[in-house]
């Protein structure tokens, strides 16, 4: 259940639903880069949409099963079977960069392990 | 189909099939008649991505030297079919109208893809989309937006709009979209075409370049209901490769459509939802009523239901599917395949290309999605939203023990202008007000168009009906056909 | 580093005490990834086993592998959890070698949950949970130092790991000593290898053992907790902990905050070194994977595994001991099992060997021959029997053992005559004790003066007159009896 709490850290003394902080810190989480005017820009229209959830917010939810799949199946599973695997040169020939039959990268950091 | 055996020209994929079939049309014929419409004029607007035509002549000679030596060549032999650049086509480009995937070929054919290739159906193009599936007039593509064929000065509807204007203007008889809160049925609507979406599940996804995966459902585009109820019954069925694909407990789970039509609904039960959202412009308001009236009249009962968390719809959906969407795309890392922006590191090289890669519209819901999912806001947002999805499935339910099918508006209002709510990105998640609940329940739902409103503009009346009802929805679907052709002077071709 | 000081098998150091958990990944011995059907194999060329789902393709789609599963219920069952309805999750975060940019894992609902394990000296470490999840692709970073991740110029990333099937077995934070946490590795090893749900090998990396490290003064609550990685051998284990608990002490001692973060052992070093502090913790947006399903297992399956499963080490050792008299904690039942050839000191039992003879036979001179030795039981339990009949003294049974193992079996009786190996009768001894004592008086006041080095001598002269056939234990008690 939301708590006043759990959006303490988002709503802005302006009042919106979300800060700029709070935005950057998502941008950031999904690896996009805004500037300041995007970010502002950004903000506005994501509080725009999250106004919206005042409705649901007045809802009550408690009791009510979260529907995560639209159809209840269950032990979907294959054997296990090989099937014939992709051709390394196609897959590589499509990629940004590649050596020696690997993907290349740039250095690794500024990333967790 | 009696006609079509005079027609020189046979027009849709029914007709052009059973010609081919029976070697009365060349499949090459066909694709050349299609790729000139395609030339004289996609430059204006704008529905294609590719056309593959070197592809489809190929493919078309293999079909009438089968034909020739009197092998079946399939229930879609012949018929050329658009599909949105969301689906894998193997050594094809597939971009999702995103420079992020500009230029991509698959190693790999979607399962619907071979499906139609074993039916006889001939690729000849990938259509324009709002980017990655992300929008309502396909407007929001890297390659330009799609013009609508009715009146190019206006949108086609959204995101599956470049199949829809393809259908339209009869570049292809047939075409497949996807849809994930509406983007068959909007555009289907806003075109004038039949446009369906199936029940999740009834049509595999693998392969499907994936939005919201608990949403996304591929489906036809055609100018007739007979025309969608064929294809569909050829690219359903349960497929291996999608753990959520419908195994159903005898048969292969193919839908069947096709001999139902001329069923008629009397006797059906036909909801009005007396609860729905309000919105609906008057145009479109007064062609529901005179659906209501047309089923009334050949036989149905109309009985009044409630569905009260159908209005929570939009809010929830607008939460679920940019959650999912922001897992879904986070592979576009610049690592394994695409665009890479090169940088001094890994991380830097995922920021610039990412940011370079995907629009404005991709990166809101990248980062809506990624908020409502982050630490502390996941109960507030995402898990309060599954649990509207809960009680609108419920409601769905409910309703569903005292009609067999219900009618809804497709769109509000009929097509918009170019530009018109591009600025604002709410007002364009209201065009899907109608169509998202049946993508939160699973359930099936399909446009069909019925007269004109605003401006001669086409107006859909869409049929929601209970998973894997199909059969149902499309009985309802056919015998508003019958009565829009002899409502007002049906729809001139665009 | 100063000594930890180990009473009665209690860690401590400077008054504190330790605290353990291990997280351990194993990769299950499949054919094919858990969700697609390119092969599982180690030691391929790089990305050859690759497929649109192990790549992270555009409109890939999981497919779960039924034997990953069963293999997971098995070993689930083996540590005496429940096996559970469960389902899959996405764990979001960006790095090159996982495809996808999210790692499909349990989180919330783990197939396997509330389990155990008992080491072999009985003491039980609890297993919260044993979850499925999906292997990594492997980098390899080029230029800069040799190798390493910083300083290098660029990567190179191999996906053939990737979408492998792995295990993850939590244990609860109930191990406290270095030696524990070996005895827990090794022991989950051991039933690993047993139910068949992996080869578990550390240096190959199909097994990988990361230790959640804490200290604490007795009765205090638990301690800011680090955890170790990249420990892949069982003498690391007992190492990197070791090292990183003093170190945590050290700091404690020094007035310092141990700092919540994730630290990486060096094997060269000896030392764990800071990888990330988990301050700004990551935020992985965990939610229910939407492309699959949820598994269920029915009880018929559950129990179908179950019925299945082979005897277990701890009941092998138990068996083991009680056959030989030996402590089920002792070296020789743990080093014998461990290869596999208690059931082979059973057999010779079986056919009228000296089970105790037997396992002390096997352990020291079985090393190389596996689980199934080449030496027919009947011809090793022959070799007991004479020892146990005195007819061949200790000494002999070793030199007639180590001809028998180097042909792959033979008659013990018939090795021993060609060596002229013959039992002696006490009178023949007698004499030589007599003629020894005769030889060396002054040896023998000391003897009978109870000097016992002076016994040697004696002993000695006696075994050069036998030319060392004679049984040392059966010359020293007829010494003794001739002592005044
Ligand atoms: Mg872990
Ligand atoms: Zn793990």
């Amino acid at each position: 259940m939301r708590s006043a709490g759990s959006l303490a850290g988002v709503s802005d003394p302006s009042g919106t639903r979300i800060s700029t902080e709070a935005v950057a810190k998502v941008a950031k989480l999904a690896r996009l880069s805004l500037d300041a005017d995007e970010l502002r820009r950004a903000t506005d229209q994501l509080s725009d949409v999250l106004d919206h959830f005042a409705d649901i917010d007045a809802l009550d939810l408690d009791g009510v099963e979260p529907m995560t799949h639209p159809t209840p199946i269950s032990n979907v599973m294959r054997e296990d079977v090989e099937l014939e695997c992709l051709d390394r040169d196609e897959v590589l020939a499509a990629a940004p960069a590649a050596e020696s039959g690997r993907f290349l990268v740039p250095p690794i950091i500024g990333l967790d392990d | 189909m009696a006609d079509s055996m005079e027609s020189p020209t046979p027009t849709t994929a029914t007709d052009i099939a059973w010609n081919v079939r029976n070697n009365l049309v060349k499949a090459t014929d066909v694709i050349d008649r299609h790729l000139a419409a395609i030339h004289d004029r996609d430059g204006e607007i704008n529905a294609f991505n590719t056309v593959t035509a070197d592809v489809a002549r190929a493919r078309a000679a293999e079909i009438d030297e089968g034909v020739a030596v009197g092998r079946d060549m399939g229930p879609l032999a012949g018929v050329p079919i658009a599909l949105k650049d969301n689906m894998c086509t193997r050594g094809i480009p597939t971009t999702c109208s995103s420079k992020i995937l500009d230029g991509w070929k698959p190693p790999y054919d979607a399962t619907i893809v071979t499906r139609l290739h074993e039916a006889g159906a001939i690729l000849i193009g990938k259509t324009n989309l709002d980017e990655f599936a992300m929008g309502s007039s396909t407007e929001n593509s890297a390659f330009g937006p799609t013009r609508n064929p009715r009146d190019t000065s206006r949108v086609p509807g959204g995101s599956s709009g470049g199949s829809a204007a393809a259908v339209a203007a009869g570049f292809a008889p047939l075409a497949l979209g996807s849809d994930t809160g509406g983007s068959i049925r909007q555009p289907a609507a806003l075109c004038g075409v039949v446009g369906v979406k199936p029940t999740y599940g009834a049509v595999s996804r693998y392969g499907l370049v994936a939005f919201a995966s608990s949403l996304d459902q591929i489906g036809p585009f055609a100018t007739t209901v007979a025309d969608a109820a064929l294809v569909l019954e050829v690219i359903s069925g349960y497929d291996p490769m999608d753990s959520t694909s419908i195994k159903p407990a005898v048969g292969d789970g193919t839908l069947d459509l096709t001999r139902q039509l001329e069923w008629g609904v009397a006797g059906l039960r036909v909801g009005r939802i007396a609860d729905l959202p309000t919105g609906a412009s008057p145009d479109v308001a007064e062609r529901l009523e005179q659906a209501f009236d047309a089923l009334r009249a050949a036989g149905a009962e109309i009985v009044d239901v409630q569905v009260p968390a159908y209005g929570y719809g939009l809010t929830a959906y607008y939460l679920i599917a940019p959650a999912e969407a922001s897992s879904n795309l986070a592979r576009y890392d610049g690592v394994r395949f695409g665009m890479r922006v090169d940088a001094a590191d890994t991380n830097a090289m995922y920021m610039a290309t990412r940011t370079a890669g995907f629009g404005d519209e991709v990166k809101r819901r990248i980062m809506l999605g990624t908020y409502a999912l982050s630490a502390g806001y996941y109960d507030a947002y995402y898990g309060r939203a599954l649990k509207v999805r809960r009680l609108i499935a419920d409601d769905f339910a409910a309703a569903y023990e005292h009609v067999d099918v219900l009618l809804t508006p497709t769109s509000p209002t009929v097509a918009f202008p170019i530009g018109d709510k591009t600025a604002d990105p709410m007002s364009m998640y209201l065009c899907d007000t109608y169509t998202i609940p049946s993508n939160l329940s699973g359930e099936p739902a399909m446009s069909v168009p019925f007269g004109t409103g605003e401006a001669g503009l086409p107006v859909g009346v869409q049929v929601l009906a209970p998973a894997l009802k199909e059969d149902v929805m499309f009985r309802v679907a056919a015998e508003l056909e019958r009565a829009a052709a002899s409502l007002v002077q049906g729809l001139e071709p665009a | 580093m100063s000594e930890t000081s180990t009473t009665g098998g209690a860690w401590s150091f400077h008054g504190y005490e330790l605290v353990v958990g291990l997280e351990v990944h194993v990769e299950l011995a499949t054919r094919t990834k858990l969700f697609s059907a390119s092969p599982n194999r180690f030691g391929d060329e790089p990305n050859t086993n690759i497929d649109p789902v192990t790549l992270g393709l555009p409109g890939a789609l999981p497919v779960l592998n039924r034997q990953a599963v069963e293999l997971a219920m098995r070993l689930g069952l083996a540590l005496n959890c429940t096996v559970q309805r469960s389902t899959f999750a996405r764990k979001n975060y960006f790095y090159p070698d996982m495809p996808k940019a999210y790692q499909i894992s349990q989180y919330d609902e783990p197939i396997c949950i509330d389990g155990w394990l008992d080491l072999p000296d009985g003491f039980r470490v609890g297993i919260e949970r044993a979850h499925l999840e999906e292997d990594t692709g492997k980098s390899t970073h080029k230029g800069g130092a040799g190798g390493r991740i910083h300083g290098s110029d660029y990567s190179l990333i191999d996906f053939n790991r990737a979408g492998v099937p792995l295990v993850e077995i939590v244990s609860r934070p109930d191990i406290r000593t270095p030696e524990q946490a070996k005895a827990y590795v090794s022991e989950l090893r051991a039933i690993l290898v047993a139910v068949g749900a992996s080869d578990a090998k550390m240096e190959e990396g199909s097994m990988r053992v990361d230790a959640n490290v804490s200290v604490r003064l007795p009765g205090a609550e638990l301690g800011t907790r680090c955890e170790i990685k990249n420990v892949n051998s069982v003498r690391s284990v007992g190492r990197a902990i070791e090292y990183e608990a003093q170190r945590q002490v050290g700091m404690l001692e020094a007035g310092e905050k141990i700092r919540q973060e994730t630290r990486h052992w060096d094997e060269n070093d000896g030392r764990t070194h800071t990888l990330r502090s988990k301050e700004d913790a990551d935020d992985y947006r965990y939610f229910q994977e939407p492309d699959l399903v949820v598994v269920d297992p029915d009880v018929e399956w559950i129990e179908r595994v179950r019925s299945a499963l082979p005897v277990l080490p701890a009941a092998r050792r138990t068996r083991l001991a009680a056959a030989t008299g030996q402590p089920v904690d002792g070296e020789a039942v743990l080093v014998v099992t461990e290869r596999g050839q208690d059931s082979y000191v059973l057999e010779v039992a079986a056919v009228g060997g000296d089970a105790g003879r037997a396992l002390v036979h096997v352990k020291e001179a079985f090393a190389d021959q596996g689980d199934r030795p080449r030496v027919p039981a009947s011809d090793l339990a022959a070799l007991t029997r004479l020892e146990i009949d005195g007819a061949l003294t200790a000494t002999q049974a070793k030199q007639v053992l180590a001809e028998i193992v180097g042909n792959g079996g033979g008659d013990a009786r018939a090795i021993a005559a060609a060596k002229g190996f013959e039992a002696m009768d006490t009178s023949e001894l007698e004499a030589m004790v007599d003629a020894a004592i005769a030889a060396a008086p002054e040896a023998w006041a000391k003897f009978c003066a109870g000097e016992g080095k002076a016994m040697g001598a004696l002993v000695g002269a006696v075994m050069k007159a036998s030319k060392g056939q004679a049984d040392g234990k059966a010359v020293t008690a007829l010494l003794n009896a001739r002592r005044p």
